[in-house]
């Protein structure tokens, strides 16, 4: 296996495998990433030189751009960059899992779960309970979702009791049905939580804080590591299910626990980021130009394409409409949409 | 199923009375609760100086009507729609078709500050129309014909689309969002009745056409090249049909907002008492869908009073479990 690098534990009970060439290419993706992030941090409705954002970063207590590099821009960069790596991480996990290119976190509800739960929160307890409550209650309602979902498609006999497209068909009628109900919460509530609440829907990255960042940090630190543990099975599962059981695969506790990273992900992401609708499904097909299928190398290059996406439409609201500054979500969705449009024309030829 | 035709005739008799049963109610029913002797004097024995005459003139009546004009529209839309893709899941909402209405509205809303129904209702055709062609380009031509799911799919991402940038729209110029949110969520209140007379044309065009073309619709359940042996040219056919979908659904956007699921609840409802004959089943959805919307309307006003929540979101939660039921089916093809 020389065209591989080969991490194994000593009782071979953990592997990684990623192909040498998209490896390579992922390094080189990663020195986009910081191209991007040292452009980001120079722009804005200040401009700073490059060199002294550098130098600002080296020793922040001599420099006069302290407040506006290490208060306001860095972390909104930074945590621009972890939901969009948990959203591209979580996209590649479910098109692999329900075999199909055209799957998505907010396409099969799960963010809209997420999304919902943060809505309720905003409308009834904004005024009393802390916002720090914010995030854990949309993860939890995403996974609520994503348990409901799986086990509304649930039906034993047969050869696969989940069967992907039912996954898929349950996912799409949740996700409406969970639409109306936010649709509804908001037009219940005040209209001061109401614009409040949309643009959090749209995704935004606004007004991000250092302890959003610590605080979304350990999930995508463990979970984005666990599914590139598990990426051997991710490659099986694309198959049928015949196919990856006759290869030895347990195949629905694998389909588990990678939909359980993908929901936490998920879930997380839209936490601190709102809806941001189309990273997951984007991030996955332009990875795939880069790293090919095996699935080590299109987690890390889904990752980093994500973050990538996410920095790039956020630096586009920040600067593209001065003074205004647009929630992110509405260039995503923008170049999304159309991109999702342009492989459903594809995939019909 | 119902099969002899007297049996038949006595169900499409019972959804009539259905209709008319949830009219009365939907005049009747609300925080001014009134007798069923004051609805029939208000509506022909008119007092003006009755205050519950006035109620059911100015705010029930009209309501009603809006109600039964968008329930049977999205009905027969979706019947419509289930026929021509052979595909249980098909419907206006499902397929992007009231997104894609409710995109165009939105946009003349805020740049052009059109509010009149009879200046966006053109829009909301031209909307509607665009969001089919491309759903139906997407999911059901070349190789995805061939899989169900696909032209879900493709529904599913044209909603996103034009849900996406019609947040964008309304974020953009945060003013319009009140007055638009509501709407979002579909509602049938608060309009005069004359706002329905731009409608009608359209609405008596497309349930003409539809009768015209009911033995084509019949045929077009089977398979397309059986339908061709048939001397049917398919091609046309689906081109009228297409208009009329556009021409109800659009409608039933501009005038109510986004109302979800009655086109896909309805359809399998007429079809399981009526089976696959569709000089049976559109008349029934017709009225089925208009009671279901009538009945949900009603409901709306009594769920956290005195608000009243949009009847969008009450349809959306009780087709959402139908909607499930299908897809957990073996297949969702009729």
């Amino acid at each position: 296996m020389t065209t591989h690098y080969l991490f194994r534990s000593r009782a071979e009970a953990l592997a990684l495998a990623i192909h040498r060439q998209s490896f390579r290419r992922c390094l080189v993706m990663v020195a986009v990433t910081l191209g991007l992030l040292l452009v980001y941090l120079c722009l804005g409705s200040t401009r700073i030189p490059p060199m002294d954002v550098i130098a600002t970063l080296v020793s922040p207590d001599t420099s006069d751009h302290r407040f506006v590099i290490q208060t306001l821009r860095l972390p909104r960069a930074l945590l621009a960059l972890l939901v969009g790596a948990g959203l591209g991480v979580s996209g590649a996990l479910l098109q692999q899992i329900v075999r199909n290119p055209l799957a998505s976190p907010d396409i099969i509800g799960i963010s809209d779960g997420a999304a919902l739960g943060a809505v309720l929160f905003l409308a009834w307890f904004a005024g009393t309970v802390s916002l720090t409550w914010l995030p854990p209650v949309a993860i939890a309602s995403a996974a609520l979702t994503a348990t409901i979902i799986y086990a509304l498609a649930w039906k034993p006999g047969g050869t696969t009791a989940v069967a992907p497209i039912r996954l898929v068909l349950v996912g799409i009628a949740l996700a409406a049905a969970l639409k109306a109900v936010a649709t509804l919460v908001l037009v219940m509530s005040p209209l001061s939580t109401t614009v409040q609440a949309y643009i959090w829907l749209t995704g935004t990255v606004y007004g991000a804080q250092w302890q959003d960042v610590t605080r979304l940090l350990p999930w995508t630190l463990t979970l984005i590591p666990v599914a590139m543990l598990a990426a051997r099975a991710l490659t099986l599962l694309g198959m049928n299910d015949e196919q990856s059981r006759g290869l030895g695969l347990a195949v629905g506790r694998y389909r588990l626990l990678l939909l359980a990273c993908s929901v936490g992900l998920a879930g997380s992401a839209v936490a601190f980021a709102g809806g941001m609708a189309f990273v997951g499904l984007m991030a996955p097909h332009l990875a795939r130009r880069y790293t090919g299928q095996t699935s080590t190398g299109l987690i890390l290059g889904a990752g980093l394409t994500g973050a990538c996406l996410v920095l790039l439409a956020d630096l586009l609201g920040r600067v593209a409409f001065l003074p205004q500054d647009l929630p992110a979500g509405i260039f995503v969705s923008g170049v999304g949409a159309p991109f999702f449009i342009y492989l459903l024309y594809r995939r019909r030829a | 199923m119902l099969s002899t035709l007297p049996v038949k005739a006595l169900g499409l008799t019972l959804c009539l009375a259905l209709l008319l049963a949830t009219t009365l109610a939907s005049i009747a029913l609300g925080q001014t609760a009134m007798s069923f002797a004051t609805v029939i004097n208000a509506l022909f024995n008119y007092d003006a100086s009755q205050i519950e005459h006035i109620i059911v003139r100015a705010n029930r009546l009209n309501r009603a009507v809006l109600a039964a004009l968008v329930g049977s529209s999205l009905a027969i839309a979706g019947t419509l729609m289930q026929a021509m893709t052979r595909n249980g899941l098909a419907s206006p909402s499902l397929l992007g078709i009231n997104a894609g209405a409710l995109f165009f509205v939105a946009m003349a809303f805020t740049f052009f500050s059109l509010t009149r129904l009879q200046d966006y209702i053109y829009i909301a055709f031209f909307g509607a129309a665009v969001a089919g062609l491309l759903v139906y380009s997407l999911g059901m031509t070349g190789a995805a014909a061939r899989a169900p799911v696909s032209i879900v799919l493709a529904g599913a991402a044209i909603t996103a689309l034009f849900l996406a940038f019609t947040q964008g729209l309304l974020i953009l110029n945060r003013e319009s969002l009140e007055g638009i949110l509501y709407w979002l969520g579909g509602s049938v209140a608060g309009k005069p009745l004359d706002s329905v007379i731009p409608f009608l044309p359209f609405y008596g065009i497309a349930i003409v056409g539809t009768a015209l073309l009911v033995r084509q619709i019949n045929l077009m359940m089977l398979d397309d090249d059986v339908a061709r042996s048939l001397g049917q040219r398919v091609v046309l056919t689906r081109m009228a049909l297409g208009v009329v979908i556009i021409l109800l659904a659009g409608g039933a956007v501009a005038l109510a907002g986004m109302i979800g699921f009655i086109g896909l609840i309805i359809p399998h409802l007429a079809r399981g008492l009526f089976g696959r004959d569709h000089r049976w089943v559109l008349p029934s959805a017709a009225m089925l869908g208009a009671s279901l919307l009538l009945g949900a309307d009603t409901l709306s006003r009594f769920i956290v009073p005195p608000q009243e929540v949009p009847v969008g979101a009450l349809t959306a939660l009780v087709g959402t479990p139908v909607f499930i039921a299908i897809a957990r089916k073996r297949s969702p093809t009729l």
